[in-house]
């Protein structure tokens, strides 16, 4: 994986398999405190403590069950690299967050990459999901923006239509273009 | 936020994508699978979806269902892509990067000619 995003698409399809109802990822580019922290949260089935010790080891995943895969293994490898770590807190039945933070500013922390695209293809794949997007930047004054989706009202409007409708992905698309766009020009100076 | 002017402008371009769809309604429903375990995201899994959005949207291409799946036990094969047409048999894909996905969506989503250099024997 050569991004974030990347890995944040493969962390939410566990939580998508997990039969979660809500999933929520929230990004947040700290340069005050130099931290980057990436998490997804889901209301899925949980793993009990024993499978939750398993899953940070790489040749758990037996391909009969499945529950989780190399996914886990590698974001935290990725934040290990940038001085940071992974945490995962789970309860069976209830849900898990599995949270990556790695420090911003490490030359081998990997580019956040193409968040908007990781967004839209979650949303459109998986309409039946309730998902929640939060995007947020602090900057050096700990001064934050923020970018916050929550598809609730969109789909409310959208009634039966699909969202892979030539007029809706566009629309879709340039709303999280454009919100996380707007933001992230900030990270750069 | 301009959040409510926006939900305004949903709903406009939701009736008039309500009406272009009536019209084309006919041609059946087509349904593109992108498989993105871990080896396909890895694998680029995740431009091939982009690609087949883009195409969709550039093409205003009516009636086409866009899902995923995981992991296929093919990981050698990611990216993969599934096309099913109506009540069709599924046709697999491997290795298919962006300029394949877009070439599949033309010869094969919108035109109902798979693009058997690609097809993997399942």
């Amino acid at each position: 994986m050569r991004e974030i995003s990347l890995h944040l698409l493969d962390i939410a399809e566990n939580s998508v398999a997990a039969q979660s109802h809500r999933v929520c990822i929230e990004v947040h580019e700290n340069l005050q405190s130099d931290l980057l922290t990436a998490s997804v949260t889901d209301d899925g089935r949980g793993m009990n403590e024993e499978t939750a010790k398993q899953v940070l080891d790489p040749f758990y995943t037996t391909r009969t069950t499945r529950k989780v895969g190399l996914g886990i293994p590698l974001l935290k490898l990725a934040a290990e690299m940038a001085e940071g770590g992974l945490s995962l807190v789970t309860e069976s039945g209830k849900g898990t967050k599995v949270e990556a933070v790695f420090r911003h500013s490490h030359i081998d922390r990997m580019p956040l990459g193409d968040l908007a695209v990781t967004f839209l293809t979650l949303l459109v794949s998986y309409p039946h999901i309730h998902w929640v997007f939060i995007y947020q930047i602090t900057d050096r004054d700990g001064q934050n923006s923020n970018f916050n989706f929550d598809d609730v009202e969109l789909k409310a409007a959208l009634g039966d239509m699909s969202m892979t409708e030539p007029d809706i992905l566009r629309f879709v698309r340039g709303i999280f273009e454009e919100g996380i766009q707007s933001l992230a020009h900030q990270t750069v100076n | 936020m301009p959040a409510i002017k926006s939900l305004e402008e949903l709903k406009r371009v939701r009736e008039e994508a309500l009406h272009k769809k009536q019209m084309k309604a006919a041609a059946g429903n087509v349904q593109v699978i992108v498989a993105m375990g871990t080896c396909g995201i890895a694998a680029g899994a995740r431009d091939t979806m982009k690609s087949v959005l883009n195409f969709i949207e550039k093409n205003n291409l009516s009636g086409v269902t866009v899902t995923q799946t995981g992991c296929m036990g093919m990981c050698e094969q990611e990216p993969i892509l599934q096309v099913v047409i109506g009540e069709g048999a599924k046709v697999v894909y491997g290795k298919v990067n962006t300029e394949i996905a877009e070439q599949i969506m033309k010869q094969h989503v919108q035109n109902g000619t798979p693009v058997k250099d690609y097809v993997l024997p399942i």
